[in-house]
């Protein structure tokens, strides 16, 4: 790499670029967020029907986690972007992406949650019903704070792979980090450079995430029995 | 005087699965008054006590507390089981101590008795703290009330949990083998704080094996045998007078006290 600052050098052209990939940065964190915020509030309601729901429900709870986990994320973004426009729905690429990672995570969340719910011992249940409290006060205020520490690691997992899964969201057009980046090399040519440059951003990213997570874990850790 | 029926019991009657475990139990608990239930592993005692507090539902019967039948209602001669929300109410005026104290391990000794207080009787938060100040002193534990469960002792623990139970006021306290899963040397503490509630009036239903607190705390022994009451009646003649050569075989085991 020559890190001199003329045309054609990899500092000045990515200096050059700068506004582009922080776009892409912003757009990769953006779904990745959103993604995250929605599978995390829509998986605990799956997760709870999982463990507790009426049957029917649970069922079909049970169908949609299987499914979601055994087809590719790619195949899902496809299906979402054009598979809905069959269908007269228009959801503009960004969207689609962001609701098809949802999906995904959320099947993903959902399962770590039931296991996390049931692996609370049972007496947690019933000491809480000793003392009057009705179903959604004894998940909310007894079962749900104990199972998310069991839930964190998965969860943070569950974001990397979100973060990374953004990336397919260039094969429908939107200009995440890494379409970001393949629209510089296209002018640059510096391909190796952009790339590793890419790969080091996404890894920042996810660094971040593991932080918060061992964060949020060391903060929870005297929940022990 | 005597005093009121608080909880009866009629013809209770609770399978799992081909296995009936309750075959009809008859049973009364006046207020103010300690009822013990005793008998071998497997006769059905922690399973009438969960009856009572609808931790298991009864398969016949009628559980009542103050005439209230307890998780089912009779409408046009159709056994119907109450709504959530009526059931917790319920539970809400009986206590329940646990064999494994089952304190909630994310709160710390005062959460552990607040959250009732404030979520299910809607207290604020300062009377709330009060009151678990108050049960928490009762139990010898108010310098240990910033403390989570896993900084307590076993018997530390097991009183927290009583002071849990209690700090709700409930009408009737549900005890089982409390202190089975102690360590010999904190039995005492607990079965100490026990004979106070007693003393002080609580209505209690008791499962336990310490045959000693039975015969010296309890109003009433009821003796359950195979899922039915055997033997009922004071401790004087449970243990005086037992009747069934089964009793007679229990009590032995005893170290011969009885
Ligand atoms: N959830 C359950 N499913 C199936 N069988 C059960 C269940 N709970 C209890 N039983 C059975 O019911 C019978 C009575 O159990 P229970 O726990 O009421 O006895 P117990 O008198 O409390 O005994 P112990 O003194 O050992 O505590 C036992 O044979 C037990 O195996
Ligand atoms: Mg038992």
């Amino acid at each position: 790499m020559d890190f001199s600052m003329t045309p054609g050098t990899f500092l000045f052209e990515a200096w050059q670029a700068r506004f582009s990939l922080l776009n892409g940065l912003s757009v990769t964190i953006g779904s990745s967020a959103i993604t995250i915020v929605l599978a995390t509030l829509l998986g605990i309601l799956v997760g709870i029907t999982l463990a507790y729901g009426w049957w029917p429900l649970r069922l079909l709870a049970r169908l949609y986690v299987d499914f979601m986990r055994g087809i590719p994320v790619l195949v899902l973004i496809l299906f979402t972007y054009y598979g809905l426009a069959l269908f007269g729905i228009n959801v503009p690429a960004f969207w689609a992406g962001v609701i098809a990672l949802s999906a995904f995570a959320t099947a993903h969340v959902a399962e770590n949650l039931r296991g996390a719910v049931q692996s609370v011992p049972a007496g947690q249940m019933e000491a809480a019903k000793s003392i009057g409290l009705r179903f959604d006060q004894r998940l909310r205020y007894v079962i749900i704070p104990q199972a998310f520490r069991r839930m964190l690691p998965p969860w943070v997992n569950t974001g990397l792979e979100v973060v990374k899964g953004t990336t397919l969201l260039s094969v429908i057009g939107v200009v995440e980090l890494l379409l970001a980046s393949q629209q510089v090399m296209a002018r640059n040519y510096l391909i190796i450079d952009f790339y590793l440059l890419a790969g080091a951003m996404y890894l920042a990213v996810n660094f971040a995430l593991a932080q918060l997570g061992g964060m949020l874990e060391r903060r929870f850790s005297y929940l022990r029995y | 005087m005597v005093e009121q029926v608080l909880l009866r019991a009629i013809g209770v009657r609770k399978s799992f699965g081909a296995l009936e475990v309750l075959k009809g139990i008859d049973l009364e608990v006046r207020q103010g008054q300690v009822v013990s239930l005793i008998g071998a592993s497997g006769s059905g005692k922690t399973t009438f006590l969960r009856c009572v507090n609808m931790l298991e539902e009864h398969d016949a019967g009628d559980i009542l507390l103050d005439g209230d039948p307890i998780g089912y209602r009779v409408e046009g001669g159709k056994r119907r089981r109450m709504s959530e929300t009526a059931v917790s109410a319920q539970r809400a005026r009986i206590g329940m101590v646990f064999q494994q104290f089952n304190l909630f391990p994310h709160l710390t000794a005062e959460e552990n008795v607040m959250l009732g207080l404030t979520k299910v009787l809607g207290k604020t938060k300062a009377e709330a703290r009060d009151i678990a100040g108050h049960w928490l002193g009762k139990v010898g534990l108010e310098a240990r009330r910033g403390h989570y469960p896993y900084q307590l002792s076993g018997g530390q623990q097991q009183r927290v949990a009583m002071a849990r139970a209690v700090a709700m006021e409930p009408r009737l306290l549900l005890f089982d083998e409390v202190t089975s899963a102690l360590d010999p040397e904190l039995v005492a503490e607990v079965l100490q704080v026990m004979k106070a509630l007693a003393e002080s009036g609580m209505t209690m239903l008791v499962v336990s094996h310490e045959m000693l607190f039975v015969r010296d705390v309890s109003h009433h022994v009821v003796f359950m045998d195979q899922g039915k009451v055997a033997q009922a009646g004071s401790p004087a003649e449970v243990f005086g007078n037992p009747e069934s050569e089964r009793l007679r075989s229990f009590l032995g085991r005893f170290h011969g006290f009885f």
